[in-house]
């Protein structure tokens, strides 16, 4: 505490950073404070709250575990290989942070619509994206893989090159030098890569609402209560929606937390 | 791959607690050549018998570390050839090479304790648990780190690392093990500790051993032969005695410096000294080692009188001047007492005291100024 205010500099940076954290943490405590209770509890009673709730983490945890798959591997090849044209490798993974994200939904409805070429190969299986969870899947998958990604790069860059060679003289291949040196030492980026981009698909609306206004992720519920029926009727959806990100949230800081306190 | 064999050291079973590793590979280099971003290295040949162990001795930045990785299998070289054993390794992953490698700073796998660090190389070879921990007491017993077998990496000093990163690499009964720079994080004291704890272990397991380092002195005191590696190019491959005794260019012979390196026994004088004893003569010394040992006096530590001086330094002997080798507005001076010490004294000293070969004059030096290893 002495260290917050032992000058005048760091006196007035508390200042100007207590004002920033007053400005997030106020509206969300009105949101979370305005309905009472019993209210809260009748709106988590509501069906179809209830299942679109249930529908964002389900499919942010589908989006989440395709790019876990496919972009740890990825990140791995980005943080150990240098090759022609990896800056266009590493600006196509950022991209989605910086599109306004309709238009990437409007760029994801003109690959899997209906009527084009992937949308037609999907269907043949029985998939199709416009108005249905996978839909909102590739939605979530394409606005918040970059944190994953980048994550898991980071994590990589940080294990020392040379631990995977000993690995490798001592007898281990490259896959097993993989899964028992590089994998676990980057697991603790990777794992907060994950909690960012299943909270950042959890949040998302401009994209799903673009291919997928139905089914309703939480985000276009309460869009839709808003746009029908006002802030009262909007209010105890958002603050529900507000309470059970932050518990998640926290419980997955926790875990990670000890996470590291083991290692 | 040379016959398509595998290259494995699994069907050698060694006995580690019997003192001895019958798996002694022999290594040959030939005509390596590597080209990585900052380092180029040409035409590198090199043979390291079995049982030996082999310096490699190069300033900084001379692609030492590249050379062991090239030879480790975890670069492929541009050209040339790698034979273990008389079998072609060029193109063997390095897995599959039963080749140890200790890295300077340890590189201990922070997520395991060192006994599992310790393990590491045996979990894959379908041995079971027992044996296991067997092989793992017994090199961390030889290595002076069993009680620290459940500790975290990150808990030991960085001599107890190393001796950790050894014993790892030595549990897979490696036919070779590539030491790259192994003592020069640590501080001065734990590094002639463990200096000497290479020697002893190399006599113990007799594993041929690869072992680069910028040190001069490290090298004298471990390498039964030495290379001098220079720009990418071994310049110059012989016994500590060659390399600096005759010195087969100039850069050979800047690196490894004008000085006198002798060979002797530290013996305990009496409570308060030592003596170094050489060929001829008996120097005071101050050194807690005691045994088979190197002094090394730097030639401007000697003083040359031409009568016997009355000093607080120890060590003065009669002897005559062999040589006077000019270099410029200094001069290097031998004199054979036996043995040949070569002392530094300016021109104008050397003009004043009026001195040339065969005069016969006194080296006086300090017991302090003579650095026992």
């Amino acid at each position: 505490m002495k260290e917050l205010f032992a000058d005048r500099l760091r006196a007035s940076f508390v200042v100007l950073g207590l004002l920033l954290i007053v400005f997030v943490a106020w509206p969300l405590l009105r949101t979370v404070t305005a309905s009472g209770p019993v209210v809260l509890w009748q709106t988590l009673l509501d069906e179809e709250v209830r299942d679109s709730i249930l529908l964002t983490f389900q499919s942010s945890l589908i989006a989440t575990a395709i790019a876990f798959v496919c972009g740890v591997p990825l990140a791995y090849l980005l943080a150990r290989a240098d090759f022609p044209g990896k800056w266009l490798i590493e600006g196509i993974i950022d991209v989605p942070i910086v599109v306004p994200h309709s238009a990437a939904g409007i760029a994801l409805l003109m690959t899997f619509g209906r009527r084009t070429l992937f949308g037609r190969a999907f269907g043949l299986f029985g998939i199709k994206f416009v108005s249905a969870a996978p839909g909102i899947v590739i939605a979530m998958l394409f606005v918040s893989l970059s944190l994953l990604v980048d994550a898991a790069r980071e994590g990589f860059e940080a294990v020392d090159p040379r631990l995977e060679r000993v690995a490798r003289t001592l007898g281990a291949s490259p896959w097993r030098t993989f899964w028992r040196i590089s994998f676990p030492l980057a697991w603790r980026s990777i794992l907060s890569g994950i909690v960012l981009m299943w909270a950042r698909g959890l949040s998302e609306f401009g994209a799903v609402v673009i291919l997928a206004y139905h089914p309703m992720v939480a985000p276009v519920l309460l869009y839709e209560r808003f746009l029908s029926f006002g802030l009262k009727y909007s209010r105890p959806v958002a603050a529900l929606m507000i309470l059970i990100c932050l518990f998640t949230f926290a419980l997955l800081r926790v875990t990670a937390g000890r996470k590291r306190g083991e290692a | 791959m040379a016959r398509g064999r595998k290259t494995n050291v699994r069907g050698r079973r060694a006995n580690v607690r019997g003192r001895r590793i019958n798996v002694r590979g022999y290594l040959e280099v030939k005509d390596l050549w590597i080209d990585l971003k900052e380092f180029h290295l040409r035409e590198i040949d090199l043979d390291v018998c079995d049982g030996e162990y082999f310096v490699i001795l190069g300033p900084t930045g001379a692609g030492k570390t590249v050379l062991l990785e090239t030879i480790a299998g975890l670069y492929q070289p541009h050209k040339g050839r790698i034979l273990l054993d008389g079998d072609d390794i060029t193109a063997v992953p390095p897995e599959r090479r039963g080749i140890g490698f200790v890295y300077q700073d340890y590189m201990l796998f922070p997520h395991m304790d060192v006994a599992r660090n310790i393990a590491f190389g045996l979990r894959k070879r379908g041995l079971d648990h027992k044996t296991v921990e067997e092989r793992v007491n017994a090199l961390s017993h030889l290595l002076g780190i069993g009680h620290l077998l459940h500790r975290s990496p990150r808990t030991l000093s960085g001599g107890e690392q190393q001796r950790a990163a050894l014993a790892r690499a030595l549990v897979v009964e490696p036919r070779l093990l590539l030491l790259d720079e192994p003592l020069s994080a640590l501080d001065p004291e734990t590094r002639e500790g463990l200096q000497r704890e290479l020697a002893r272990i190399h006599r113990e397991l007799g594993t041929t051993t690869l072992h680069v380092t910028h040190d001069f002195e490290e090298a004298i005191a471990l390498g039964e032969r030495i290379a001098v590696l220079n720009n990418g190019h071994v310049v110059q491959v012989g016994s500590a005695e060659d390399i600096f005794r005759k010195p087969n260019s100039e850069f050979v012979a800047r690196f490894v410096g004008v000085r006198n390196v002798f060979p002797g026994e530290v013996r305990p004088e009496d409570e308060s000294h030592k003596v170094l004893r050489l060929a001829g003569v008996d120097v005071a010394v101050v050194t807690n080692l005691v045994g088979d040992a190197h002094g090394s006096i730097r030639p401007e530590d000697i003083l040359i009188s031409r009568e016997p001086l009355r000093s607080s330094a120890l060590n003065c002997f009669r002897g005559r001047i062999a040589d006077v080798a000019n270099r410029g507005s200094i001069v290097y001076v031998t004199v054979r007492v036996p043995p040949d010490f070569v002392c530094m004294i300016t021109r104008r000293s050397l003009e004043e005291m009026a001195l040339e070969a065969g005069q016969e004059v006194y080296v006086t030096f300090k017991a302090s100024a003579v650095h026992v290893f």
